[in-house]
């Protein structure tokens, strides 16, 4: 039996209570000195091996998500493994990938990347590694329908497992706006006359034109009139209140009043909903779904972060961290059984084929990136 | 050591060399962790955008032809003078009042009146910025308090505004103003005003023909420090601004930090460096720059 099945084991006989704290604590000990003795000294490999423990970089989106994850993920995966886990957050993929520019390789280890064309990116500038999946089983419990575009994007290896999914749909509140009104109005709903000065959006280039799109009854993955699309950017920027950020500001704007429409992360619109805020939230047909994975970047600490992402994919702490974060898990509903609570998250799909959901072609998004994000920043600007 | 080899220096060369001793480290501190980063951000500039985040070395002037040619930059450089020219000038009028009672004042622990000023320093600049989310927003003290009254059926829309983004930068740079000015004031000979009021100045007029002369150098670089942090801010537009409120720093920022395309990124940042550099220039020909470490110290 490796280490890593022992690990998983005693792991298990914690969680279900058959072993005091205080034991786990110390065979856990143990089994790092026996590690560090065989494999570090006697085996040679790297100091990391024979360490306390290693540090693993985590990047992401912060707010509820990183609570959930904290708190689901990492706290029992460091409690289990004696390493640990640095959370920070970010409010764009952009910010870490100008930190890994700026700085050196293994700075930056674990990101929770969103979608496949920030995949793809990725992939292309030579930061992804090669996981060994032979070492992440629970694997096998993941979606084959959000695997296959990534093994797409690199056929040879993934560098990334698939771990969320969600729509970016929109969030009205509900005393302005009635549930019938926005059904009705759909996409433009963002446009709504009434509630000019009251409107928020994300300043993201792509949700931007993709709701533009949506707007101007063009498919989001083939746009043939950009002329039309820009135009509807300047008329949703003439009611807006303010372009928002960061999750945690969509969230401050929308509680507060400050904005009465805008689209939104489903699970934010849920977290706000838990917290009593009457915001109402849909996904118009064709609203903008992602999905998004835990990628692993070249100079991490490899081995650990596989061990790390196993424990993240283990069913019982993949649905208390989407519960937490309110997206539902990469896990395929026909292999795993999901709760209650998963299953009414919005977007949450329980044919395991994501059949229903419109996700960016990141070939067709990707190749249009430089031009439209140019031609958006001036839009946003008010030129 | 050190000095045995300054004098040694000195001896050789007929020059006092110990200043240069004593000021290498930090000269080399400063071209390390300055000269040099800025430099390779000039580099950057000739650097070839080819997409998202890929560039590659070049030397073309591709990136400077893009921000002569496109009025959009000049746009935000006109937006940035001004917005930083109405926010110095905010700071000059509210910040000669309390310098003034500051320096005058016989109050014996005027030491605690210093602290109270630099007291805001003690607050992270991002949650000074973000309270005022909880004073001017829908929600906030302001329109609670005036739906409370009944004054407004309505809440007002206080936030997210050229005037929000100014009253931003105000509170975080009004400190700046008011211990420039203060500096100037307590340099003044007290004997100046009192010779004016006994050839039979009132004392409005003291006030006009001696102190607020002799104080306009400190006045002066207050305005330049203001003028030149609030020109190079971005976070509070960010915060506090809506969509047409926006900063210089705020275009980089999108650049290098959205658009991913770093050698114009580069560009924007050589401009305002230049910009920004290019006052403090001038600032120092006309006025010296010692008055600034003076009140910075």
């Amino acid at each position: 039996m490796d280490s890593r099945k022992r690990l998983e084991r005693l792991r298990e006989r914690y969680l279900n209570g058959d072993l005091e704290r205080r034991s786990f604590m110390r065979m856990l000990g143990l089994a790092g000195v026996a590690a560090g003795v065989s494999g570090g000294v006697l085996g040679g490999v790297s100091r990391q091996a024979f360490a306390e423990g290693v540090e693993i970089r985590f990047d992401g989106w912060g707010g509820v998500v990183s609570e959930a994850l904290r708190q689901h993920a990492f706290n029992p995966f460091e409690e289990a493994t004696g390493n640990t886990v640095l959370d920070r957050t970010f409010g764009g993929e952009e910010e870490v990938l100008t930190g890994v520019r700026a700085g050196q390789v293994g700075d930056y280890h674990l990101v929770h990347s969103s979608g496949v064309a920030w995949y793809k990116r990725w992939i292309d500038a030579d930061m992804g590694v090669d996981l060994n999946i032979d070492n992440i089983p629970n694997m096998e419990l993941v979606m084959d329908a959000l695997v296959a575009p990534f093994r797409k994007v690199s056929p040879d290896f993934l560098s990334a497992v698939p771990y969320d999914y969600g729509t970016t749909g929109i969030a009205y509140n509900r005393d302005h706006i009635s549930d019938e009104e926005a059904q009705e109005m759909g996409a433009n709903l963002l446009l709504h006359p009434d509630h000019q000065g009251k409107i928020g959006g994300w300043t993201d280039w792509q949700t931007r034109i993709w709701y533009a799109a949506l707007q101007t009854d063009q498919d989001p993955n083939n746009i043939e009139d950009m002329d039309a699309v820009w135009e509807k950017l300047r008329e949703h920027r003439g009611g807006l209140l303010k372009y928002w950020g960061s999750g945690a500001e969509l969230m401050d704007l929308l509680a507060k009043e400050e904005i009465v429409v805008t689209e939104a992360w489903s699970g934010r619109v849920a977290a706000l909903q838990q917290q009593g805020h009457n915001i109402g939230y849909i996904d118009p047909p064709n609203s903008y779904a992602w999905m998004e994975s835990m990628l692993v970047l070249k100079g991490s600490p490899v081995e650990e972060a596989e061990v790390l992402l196993n424990f993240m994919l283990e069913p019982e702490t993949a649905i208390a961290v989407a519960e937490g974060q309110n997206y539902p898990p990469s896990l395929d509903p026909n292999k795993v059984e999901m709760t209650e609570k998963v299953e009414a998250l919005p977007a949450y799909d329980a044919s395991g084929t994501l059949d229903n959901l419109t996700f960016a072609d990141p070939e067709y998004w990707t190749s249009n990136e430089a031009d439209w994000k140019r031609t958006w920043g001036r839009i946003e600007r008010g030129a | 050591m050190g000095s045995a080899m300054a004098r040694a220096l000195a001896q050789d060369e007929g020059v006092d060399a110990r200043p240069w001793v004593l000021l290498a480290p930090a000269l080399l501190a400063l071209f390390l962790l300055m000269v040099v980063p800025m430099a390779i951000i000039f580099v950057f500039t000739f650097y070839e955008y080819i997409d998202v985040a890929v560039d590659r070395p070049a030397f073309q002037f591709e990136n400077w032809r893009w921000f002569f040619e496109d009025s959009f930059y000049h746009y935000a450089i006109w937006q940035t003078l001004r917005i930083s020219a109405i926010t110095t000038l905010v700071c000059a009028l509210l910040g000669f009042v309390p310098a003034y009672f500051i320096a005058n004042t016989t109050y014996r622990h005027k030491w605690l009146l210093m602290l109270l000023l630099i007291l805001p320093f003690w607050v992270s600049f991002i949650i000074r910025q973000l309270s005022w989310v909880h004073v001017l927003g829908s929600q906030g003290i302001v329109n609670a308090a005036l739906l409370w009254l009944g004054v407004i059926d309505e809440p007002l829309r206080l936030l997210y505004n050229e005037a929000t983004v100014v009253m931003g930068l105000v509170h975080f740079l009004l400190p700046f103003m008011i211990l420039n000015i203060y500096v100037s004031l307590e340099g003044i000979d007290r004997n100046l005003v009192s010779a004016a009021r006994t050839l039979g100045c009132t004392e409005w007029q003291a006030f006009r023909e001696v102190t607020l002369p002799l104080s306009l150098p400190g006045l002066a670089a207050g305005s330049l420090l203001c003028f030149v942090l609030a020109g190079g801010s971005y976070v509070t537009p960010l915060i506090l601004g809506g969509p047409d409120n926006f900063l210089f720093g705020n275009l980089i920022y999108d650049t290098i930090m959205m658009e991913l395309n770093w050698p114009m990124g580069a560009t924007l940042s050589v401009v305002l460096l230049v910009l920004l550099g290019s006052l403090v220039v001038i600032y120092g020909r006309f006025m010296g720059l010692s008055r600034l470490y003076k009140s910075l110290n």
